[in-house]
């Protein structure tokens, strides 16, 4: 597997996904930077990394959406290319318009930095063909412009065909959309990450890249790995 | 030419920043206000020909950079020529 993880300026979460990805995972891994035009040769998916590219002006992936690489990726994951956004790249590709809604200020407005439980709601994303439905993660969140924000019928239509992916719920995977200690940003049906209709967009607010290496869960007992379960399902692609 | 857009949320999108200013009306000794909307206001000059020069830049601009058409609602204000 070879994967393009782009980088733009205040982009932080790079380093994590490249580790996990060669280390975690074996694949092979080429940065790319916003201002590059084309994708390298025999890529076989792309991560938009969390971060605060262009230090989040005007609103969290607005000024990304239309760099040059950017540019570049859309047609490519119209065609089917898989990519993977998280955090930021969630909120870049809503910017875009392959994830629909978008993504608001948390209810608190508080930066929000710690564990939640997230439930998988559809296996038809190329993240989680080796899940079960209903299967409850528990993995790290840190972000503050991370409520899930669609219309009525945009959220029907998500619903609907399955594209809510992951979902915030309580320990025992219990949906509670309006307590702001499960759902906690608030978000729209307590959506936590979506998918393209096709299944080869997605994105999500979690960040599973940071709770996915076993050398880390050794050492530090409560550290989990769940995360990693989220990538090992793109090995197959 | 110069240009004010103004960029707020649309009716109906949750708006946290305006409840918090709600709620924070208390301190000042001020009451009866509520229903607060926190939008952008963006300024720029336009050096190209006045009144004939192309809006469809203008309008390209607000709907692809500087307002999200998914949450927010834009209105552009000629201000001087």
């Amino acid at each position: 597997m070879k994967a393009a993880v782009v980088v733009f300026p205040g982009t932080n979460c790079d380093h994590d996904l490249d580790y996990l990805c060669k280390q975690v995972l074996g694949f092979e891994v080429v940065r790319v930077w916003h201002r590059d035009s084309t994708l390298p040769t025999g890529i076989d998916l792309v991560f938009l990394p969390g971060g605060f590219s262009f230090g989040d002006y005007l609103r969290p992936g607005a000024i990304a959406k239309i760099s040059p690489i950017i540019r570049e990726i859309i047609p490519s994951a119209e065609k089917g290319l898989p990519v993977v956004g998280i955090c930021n790249g969630f909120q870049i590709l809503c910017e875009t318009g392959l994830l629909e809604g978008a993504l608001r200020p948390n209810e608190t407005l508080k930066f929000i930095s710690r564990d939640v439980f997230v439930r998988v709601e559809s296996v038809q994303s190329v993240c989680t063909t080796a899940f079960q439905k209903g299967e409850v993660l528990q993995v790290p969140v840190a972000h503050f412009d991370g409520r899930f924000y669609a219309d009525d019928e945009t959220l029907a239509r998500l619903e609907d065909e399955e594209r809510v992916v992951l979902r915030y719920c309580d320990k025992t995977g219990a949906r509670a959309d309006n307590d702001l200690t499960v759902n906690i940003n608030g978000s729209s049906n307590g959506i936590a990450g979506i998918r393209s209709s096709k299944g080869n967009v997605i994105g999500f607010m979690p960040h599973p890249e940071r709770a996915a290496d076993e050398a880390l869960a050794r050492k530090y007992p409560n550290w989990k790995t769940d995360g990693a379960r989220i990538f090992q399902g793109l090995s197959s692609l | 030419m110069k240009y004010q857009i103004l960029v707020r949320l649309k009716p109906g999108v949750l708006d946290v920043q305006g409840k918090t200013i709600e709620r924070n009306l208390e301190p000042l000794g001020i009451s009866g206000l509520h229903d607060f909307r926190v939008g952008k206001l963006i300024e720029f000059e336009d050096e190209r020909s006045g009144d004939s020069a192309d809006t469809t830049a203008i309008d390209k601009l607000c709907k692809e950079l500087l307002s999200n058409p998914v949450i927010e609602d834009f209105e552009v204000k000629k201000i001087s020529s």
